[in-house]
Parts: C-alpha cells; structure tokens; sequence
C-alpha cells in the first residue's frame, strides 16, 4: 500500500511562492512612475510586437514581468473586464482599483489552488486628472495587492532598481525627466541600454479620452537626449 | 478569465454573449409596433479629395411631433471612421454604442486596428443581429464612411435592413429626407472636391431635404442649432465647429434670398 504524502502547507505555499520568484527573476523589470505629465510605464523588451504595457481603458494601463502567455492571459481578461462594466455602466465607472482587485483574485485563486503558481508579477496604473491623484496598484504572484505611491517597480530586481529609483525621484518630475530616471534605474551603474531595446508608453494626463499612448524608439531617444 | 483556446477572441459581441449579456431580441411577428417611436432621419456621406464629409441634420420625430431638437447622429466610430444613423432611434443609438466598443476592444485585445473593409462587415453583421427588430418597425440603417489607411482614400458603405452591405463610389444619404439629400449631392458633385466645397454641398444637401421632408430639420437659427458636420482625413475623424457651419448656412441662406426664391 503507498503512504500518502504530507506535506505542511507552510512547505507548499513556500515551494510555490519561490518557484514563482525564479520564474519571474529570468525576465527584466518594469518601472511605472508618476510624473507631471502623467504616468511613464518603462521597461526592457527587445520584442517590438510582443508587447509588455498594453492599454486597458481610457486611463488604465497595464504592465506585466514573467511568462508571457500568463500576463498577456491576464491583460486580455483585464480589458474584457473594463469594457464590459463601460458598456453596461458608463466610463467613468470603470477604475484601477476594481480591476486590481479583480486580478488579485485571479491570481490568488491560482496561487493556493492549483499547482503551479501564475510566474507573474503586474502592475495597473491609472492617471488622474491631476497629478497626485494618479494611482498605481502592483499585484505579486500570489495576490498581494500593493497600493504604490509615486512610483512601482516589478520584477526579479525590483528591490534595487527601486532604491535607485529613490534617489532621483521627487514629486512634480517632468516626463523626460521621469524617464531618464526610470531607465538610468533599469540600467544600474555600469551598463546603458539602448532606446530600441526599451518598451515605453505614457498615460498622458492632457489627453482628452483614451489617455495610453506607445513612445517610438525615435522619440525616447529623443526624450533621453 | 475564459480557458486558453476557449475565449472569445477579440470579438465583443461574442463577449457579451458568453457573459450573458447580450441585448434582447424579440421573436419576429411582423406588423409596427402599436406605439409611436423616436426616429432619426436624413444623415448624408460624400467623398471629397482629402477623404469624406458626413453630416447630419439634428430632429427626431415621434410620430407628428417633434421629439428631440439637437440629437447627434454623426458619431466618430474609432479615429479613422465614422458612423450616421437614420431610423429608430434608441437601437440605433445602442447599435452605435456597442459598435465603438466592439472597434476599440478588438484594437486593444488584438494589439492593431481592424481594417476599414473589417469594421464595415462588423457593422453589417450588427444591422443582421437587429432583423428581428426591423421586422417589427424597429429599422436601423447607418451609413458608414472611414479614410482607408492601407489604400490612401476616403470610403463610404451603405447598409439594408438585412445587413447587406454596399460600398458607394462617391456619395450617399439615406433617411427620410435621404432621397432629396441624395438629388442635392449628385446635381453638385464634382470628383476630388475641396474641403469648403465638399462641407458647403453637405449642408445644401441637408437644407433641400428639410425643405421637402417635414421629419428632417433645418438649421434652427433662433436656438443656434445647426447639422453635425464631421470630416474625416488621414488626421481622423474631426467635427467640424459649430460656428463654421452657422457661417456656411448663413451664406446659403443669402444665396437662397438672392436667388428669390419663393413657396
């Protein structure tokens, strides 16, 4: 007869938790920062069309690091979701905070249930119509929902980009200057990333309905310059 | 979140279906509905150089009377097309809603635009999901116009009432007054038509079918309300200011005063 096995929960949720890490570590980060303008969403992706940031609604965004096919799952369920309350309500009903909470659950849910964890970590920005009523939530693999003030950054070196993020962030940051933050974080001290490696795009606080706009490589090398 | 393989793609109707939430159709049984309805009426579309003009006057009716003065029945359907109403006007109004959201949903799932000729045959599809109502009185008949990108023109599609869908070379007007707005344009037209020239020979087009139809409009100078006018170039859709068009009708109605013309 076979024994069954046993296994602590605090032992399963810790194997889970770091085999969720690990598969999010393999990718590059991601910065999403509240500025003047808006709300610059900047990270490394050498792919022009598998894209990383994707607009959800008029001014929600959506950022994923990890497995592809699991975040991109995610966006898609993300902007069914927003545009099913629009259509059934109104526009202006449809907000970040809902659509967080929504993806915390779904993530969640994968999380303790099934048996491989979701390798994903995400972030939903959305802009408001001043600055410091913008709103970023960052939702980890397993749930965790984060309310961030400023600035959010996801993935495997989160922790020290966001220490260099720290240093060259202040409240009312210009665009070009938030970006030239955000990349010099990426980078770290001793390596330059080039702009056609970069996924950018900005929810522009001045525009009047869909806010989600892509920057071309063109005009981050400008923007950098 | 719909099992990969399983989903309903980019596909926003098909999305509302599978949520259980697509709108309520009747059983077709023939005959007119027994109450009075809101009607839109005579909207009209015309190629011009840079793309198309599509305009539209503003009154809808309930029967004999006036129910509405200023309803909008030109509407930017995404950045580069547009979308005019005539018929019933609340389906028409929800056809209209739901079809900007099904063009917008399907560019962010799928990450590109539909093609001009795609959104047309969308728009067609919905006017065929509507039968049932139209057997019931209940006729929705837009005219679609959009600047196709990936050719470099501006074109123009009509519908029937089963979804049909017909691709007009120049122009077209459909509505109440359509058949009067339709006669302006052809008498006037003229291929490769400045931006003025093609503006001014919309609200003549407008003025003509006001002046035969009783259900189309005029332009209501006391209340400063005047036909939507929208352009739509390799810019986008743009509506044309309400000033602009108070301006070229008052010019019309100087022509028409020096013209002498009487009842």
């Amino acid at each position: 007869m076979s024994m069954p096995f046993y296994v602590a929960p605090e032992q399963l949720m810790k194997d889970k938790a770091d085999y969720a890490r690990k598969g999010i570590a393999r990718g590059r980060s991601l910065i999403g920062m509240a500025c003047e303008d808006g709300i610059v969403l900047a990270g490394e992706n050498p792919s022009g069309t598998l894209h990383k940031i994707s607009e959800i609604y008029d001014r929600i965004a959506f950022a994923g690091v990890g497995k592809f096919n699991e975040y991109d799952q995610l966006r898609q369920a993300g902007v069914r979701h927003a545009d099913i309350k629009g259509y059934t309500y109104s526009r202006e009903d449809v907000d970040a905070r809902s659509l967080a909470n929504s993806y915390a659950q779904i993530i969640g849910q994968v999380f303790t249930h099934d048996i491989k964890p979701l390798e994903v970590e995400i972030l939903v920005a959305e802009v408001g119509s001043a600055p410091g009523h913008d709103q970023l939530f960052h939702i980890s693999y397993d749930g965790t929902v984060v309310d961030e003030r400023n600035f959010a950054v996801i993935g495997g070196e989160a922790d020290a980009i966001a220490e260099r993020v720290e240093r060259d962030y202040r409240e009312g940051i210009s665009l070009a200057d938030a970006l030239k933050a955000a990349v010099r974080a990426l980078a770290g001290p001793d390596r330059q990333i080039d702009p056609g490696e970069l996924e950018i795009a900005v929810l522009a606080r001045s525009r009047p309905r869909r806010a989600f706009r892509r920057v071309e490589a063109a005009e981050t090398a400008q923007l950098l310059a | 979140m719909f099992p990969p393989g399983d989903g309903p793609g980019p596909s926003f109707t098909e999305l509302l279906h599978r949520v259980g939430l697509d709108p309520p159709t009747p059983r077709a049984q023939g005959g007119n509905p027994p109450m009075e309805l809101r009607h839109g009426t005579t909207i009209v579309a015309l190629r011009y150089g840079e793309g198309v003009v599509m305009a539209g006057d503003r009154r809808a009716t309930e029967g004999p009377t006036i129910a509405h003065r200023a309803l909008d029945k030109v509407f930017e359907a995404d950045r580069n097309s547009g979308v005019a109403i005539a018929g019933a006007a609340g389906p028409a109004l929800d056809m209209v809603r739901l079809f900007q959201t099904q063009l917008e949903h399907y560019e962010k799932v799928e990450g590109v635009t539909l093609s001009l000729e795609g959104k047309a045959n969308q728009l067609g599809q919905m006017i065929r999901q509507n039968l049932p109502m139209a057997m019931q009185g209940l006729v929705v008949v837009p005219l679609f116009a959009g600047y196709d990108n990936r050719r470099g023109v501006g074109r123009i599609f009509t519908y029937d009432v089963t979804g049909g869908r017909y691709e007009e070379a120049d122009f077209h007007a459909t509505g109440s007054g359509g058949r009067d707005a339709r006669t302006a344009v052809k008498l006037g037209f003229s291929d490769g038509m400045g931006r003025e020239d093609a503006i001014e020979l919309a609200i003549l087009a407008l003025y003509e079918a006001a002046d035969e139809d009783s259900a189309t409009g005029g332009p209501d100078v006391v209340r400063g309300i005047y036909p939507t006018v929208a352009t739509i170039t390799a810019q986008g859709f743009q509506h044309v200011e309400d000033s602009e068009v108070a301006e070229r009708f008052g010019n019309l109605i100087e022509q028409k005063k020096a013209m002498g013309q009487r009842p």
